[in-house]
């Protein structure tokens, strides 16, 4: 594989801004995603003092999103306090949103197209789009097909009770029928994920944002909204105990000597919320005399075949992270800090198993020998999707400023060594974002 | 329209007529500043008391500048009227009484004044400091000026206001941002109030070339306690006078930080202000600025109790956040250069700091502190050519105030001059002024605004 051609320069990571994230149906359920992006914008133009400002460029998805909100970026920007100048696009990657966003506007600094640029995502499980079934949609699109009268009461005559039912999104892969978590019970299976791992997991996500949350690294990362000063799944007291005690669902498919290992705790509930990044070069940044907390070095997108291909779905950043060591001339050792998104804490530990199983990567990854494994304390030190949630498409902007902020610490107690930190985001439809970053 | 709704009532037509025929007090509508309003709507009177005195001349210079008919009669006929016409000032220089006895060429003047004060008028008196006087017949004649101000400050009606200048020997060419804030509508709830001028030695400044229109232009400032209430009218009026403000508030409150800063095209610190690491931080945030001209500690915390049912940790966190956290800011811009020369610090006081109010006293006790930081912190600062300023709030129309019992507000309201709560704008105008380069030399000073309160007058 080629290393990587040096692009002219690379991004910086600023800052950030993004609400609380709340658990579906609570304190945001009337709460729209333009809502929750424009009070995230204005949050981060407010700590950055950007008001009438024109960036290069605003980048956001939703992955639950209304037809309306084809241009849901831009309305949210036309809503927020930055310049209307300031252009925008929606990207929708699954859960891999908006680090992708983070990579495009990272990519077009470096390259020189633009000289700043927010990244960010924004979803709703409360506000989500419900839509009609196919057949009613197909008997209302002919009744407006039809020229006369006779014609449209035809068409509605093919109206039948069962079409009031609406579509409702669900968290279903369409390939396969399964659900996300019937999937990763799977994974866990075939890993041999034991609950108790998975607790723990869970535990330290936990207990890792509440010191964060007490240690005030969040004041300025997070802006209050519709009276959340803070992440409300989280549950500082969780305990090993606690957990031990919630029955596990999701009995692996396919797996009849597997026990169902997954709970309501080890799995990241449906959440609400939208998180924004300001990237930009280091010239426009020293202009304003603005913080450079990080800088985003390289990404790599994979892609597997969960269909047919005997992979989990959730596997693909097990796959992208050995082509972007390989790319960068680097072992999975060489990171201060690693940040994975937990969407289960089985999905997590599955990665972690496949990179230390010689056979999976020799014939999977077409490595020689092992990834290996790291230092677990490195991991999600601030704690991670299980403790804060997870709305989908917000989760990479949640990620990129923590552990630009994570380095930033570290690169200004130890001086001037660099310091480098990994991300992984596991997405629907087999795929995964990773990333790398350095201060 | 407020929610002062005895005030709304007896300025409506039928209230004003019911009111009338009943007796009930009048509340007066106080003209407030606009940017471009003119110093004074009409004209001055200008008396002299003695054939000493030192200011006259320079008011007169400045209010001719500003167009302003001066007259030196306080009989003379207004701009084509009679010798009964309302006038918009009266302004008295009582420097150089060498007795009591002299006071009485002050009365000679003040009592044609006070028939002719115009709504919203202005009656200045202007003295010298007592205590640079050693001859008792002198320090007693100055002082007196005092308990004329106050008396007359409690009879003047309209919205008219009363107040005391003591200018230091040496002083009376740095005036000029003090004239105009005492004459201006800025001071709409200043009222029977004493302001000393040049009394800190060392003082320097200038103010010239002031576009007075925008004194603030240039000026980096933060705003504690800035999402909602006073913190974000001060903001907001330190903006319309120039000013780059930084606001900021305690994380929780980020949201309607988050608006205020929109708001005023400044930027957003959400910072508790008791964090060790809280002056650091606040510097570092202004470094984006290219440094610190002016910092309000605005912010400010009740856990009223009876002294009786306090405790510790409700007293003494109203302790850290309203005296504690200034200190140890101060203590930071005193030693950084990321606080200009020539930085102006504004603190906020309170009435229950003076007078002391019943259930306050952690905050009663707080406040009071403010005011002892203040004489304490002004002669360090003038090395820098700083100052330190505190602006003691009384009644003012807040969502706090809004929430009081009915009974406790109205006496809030009805006890003062003004009959009625002043706005947390007349709190901000003040801070602006302190705020000014051009008030050099004006250190050390606490100012109530509240409309001369009868609590602790």
């Amino acid at each position: 594989m080629p290393s990587a051609s040096p692009l002219p320069r690379r991004a910086a990571i600023v800052g950030a801004n993004r609400i609380p994230f709340a658990r579906s149906n609570g304190a945001y359920a009337r709460a729209s995603n333009q809502d929750m992006l424009t009070s995230a914008l204005d949050g981060l133009v407010a700590r950055f003092g950007l008001a009438g400002e024109r960036l290069g460029e605003v980048v956001s998805g939703a992955v639950l999103k209304h037809s309306r909100d084809f241009n849901l970026t831009r309305e949210a920007v036309l809503g927020s306090r930055l310049s209307a100048a300031t252009p925008t696009y929606d990207l929708q990657q699954a859960c891999g949103t908006s680090l992708q966003t983070t990579l495009q506007v990272a990519n077009k600094i470096a390259l020189g197209q633009i000289e700043s640029g927010v990244a960010s995502g924004v979803d709703t499980t409360s506000d989500a789009p419900i839509e009609v079934n196919d057949d009613l949609r197909r008997v209302l699109l002919a009744a407006n097909r039809a020229k006369s009268t006779a014609g449209v009461l035809k068409a509605l005559g093919g109206l039948r009770p069962g079409q009031i039912v609406p579509e409702i999104p669900a968290n279903r892969e369409p390939r396969t029928g399964m659900a996300m978590g019937e999937h990763a019970a799977q994974t866990a299976a075939a890993w041999g994920i034991s609950r108790t791992a998975q607790d723990e997991i869970t535990v330290a996500s936990h207990r890792h944002l509440a010191e964060a949350y007490d240690r005030g690294f969040f004041d300025d990362l997070m802006t209050p909204y519709l009276g959340l000063t803070k992440d409300n799944n989280l549950r500082a007291d969780s305990t090993l105990e606690g957990l031990a005690k919630l029955k596990p669902v999701f009995r692996p498919k396919g797996y009849p000597d597997s026990e169902a290992t997954m709970t309501a705790a080890n799995s990241t509930p449906l959440t609400d919320g939208a998180a924004t990044v300001l990237l930009a070069s280091d010239e426009w940044a020293a202009e304003r005399n603005l913080p450079v907390l990080a800088h985003f070095v390289d990404a790599e997108t994979a892609a597997v075949d969960y269909v047919h291909g005997d992979e989990g779905l959730l596997m693909a950043p097990t796959y992208a992270v050995p082509r972007l060591l390989e790319r960068q001339g680097l072992t999975l050792q060489d990171f201060d800090f690693y940040e994975f998104h937990e969407a289960f804490a089985s999905t997590i530990l599955a990665t972690f198993a496949a990179w230390e199983d010689p056979k999976f990567c020799k014939e999977r990854l077409g490595l020689d020998g092992p990834l290996g494994t790291f230092d677990k304390s490195k991991l999600n030190v601030a704690g991670s999707s299980l403790a804060t949630g997870h709305p989908f498409a917000a989760t990479g902007a949640r990620i990129v400023p923590t552990l630009a902020k994570l380095l930033a610490e570290k690169s200004a107690q130890e001086g001037s060594d660099t310091v480098r930190g990994l991300i992984s985001i596991c997405a629907a439809g087999g795929q995964g974002v990773v990333a790398i970053l350095e201060a | 329209m407020s929610n002062d709704w005895y005030s709304d009532f007896v300025n409506s037509g039928v209230g004003r007529s019911i009111a009338g025929t009943v007796g009930l007090p009048p509340v007066p509508r106080l003209r407030r500043y606009e940017p471009g309003q003119p110093l004074l709507s009409g004209a001055a009177l200008l008396g002299t008391a003695t054939a000493d005195g030192r200011v006259a001349k320079v008011v007169r210079s400045l209010l001719t500048d500003v167009g302003v008919e001066v007259h030196d009669d306080p009989h003379a006929a207004i701009g084509g009227g009679s010798s009964t016409s309302k006038v918009a000032a009266g302004i008295v220089d009582a420097t150089g009484l060498s007795s009591p006895s002299d006071l009485a060429e002050v009365q000679a003047f003040l009592t044609p004044v006070m028939r002719r004060i115009g709504p919203s008028g202005r009656i200045l008196v202007i003295g010298d400091v007592p205590g640079e006087a050693t001859s008792p017949a002198v320090r007693a004649a100055r002082r007196s000026l005092e308990g004329l101000v106050r008396s007359a400050g409690k009879e003047a009606r309209y919205g008219a206001t009363v107040n005391l200048l003591h200018v230091a020997d040496g002083a009376e060419n740095d005036l000029e941002s003090t004239l105009r804030f005492f004459l201006s509508s800025r001071s709409a709830f200043v009222d029977g109030q004493r302001l000393d001028v040049g009394t800190v030695p060392g003082f320097s400044g200038s103010s010239q070339g002031v576009d007075w229109d925008r004194p603030l232009a240039g000026r980096t400032a933060v705003v504690t306690g800035a999402a909602r209430g006073i913190g974000a009218t001060v903001a907001k009026t330190l903006r319309r006078d120039g000013a780059t403000v930084i606001c900021v508030d305690v994380p929780a409150a980020g949201d309607a930080l988050a608006r205020t800063a929109n708001d005023v095209g400044g930027s957003a610190l959400q910072l508790d202000i008791t964090a060790d690491h809280a002056p650091a931080t606040l510097l570092d945030h202004a470094g984006r600025h290219g440094g610190l001209d002016i910092v309000v500690h605005n912010a400010g915390i009740t856990r009223d109790k009876l002294l009786a049912n306090q405790d510790r940790d409700r007293w003494n966190s109203v302790i850290d956040v309203n005296l504690n956290a200034q200190l140890a800011i101060n203590d930071a811009l005193l030693a950084s250069d990321v606080f200009h020369r020539g930085g102006r610090i504004v603190t906020v006081s309170s009435m229950a700091g003076i007078a002391g109010n019943r259930g306050q006293t952690a905050y009663g006790a707080s406040k009071a502190g403010v005011i002892g930081m203040v004489d304490a912190t002004a002669p360090l600062l003038v090395e820098k050519d700083a100052t330190i300023n505190a602006v003691a709030p009384g009644f003012i129309e807040t969502a706090m105030t809004a929430a009081m019992p009915v009974g406790t507000r109205e006496a809030g309201r009805r006890l003062s001059s003004m009959t009625q709560g002043g706005l947390p704008v007349d709190v901000a105008e003040t801070i602006a002024w302190f705020a000014q380069g051009a008030s050099y030399a004006v250190n050390g000073q606490v100012l109530r605004v509240d409309g001369q309160n009868f609590l602790g007058a």
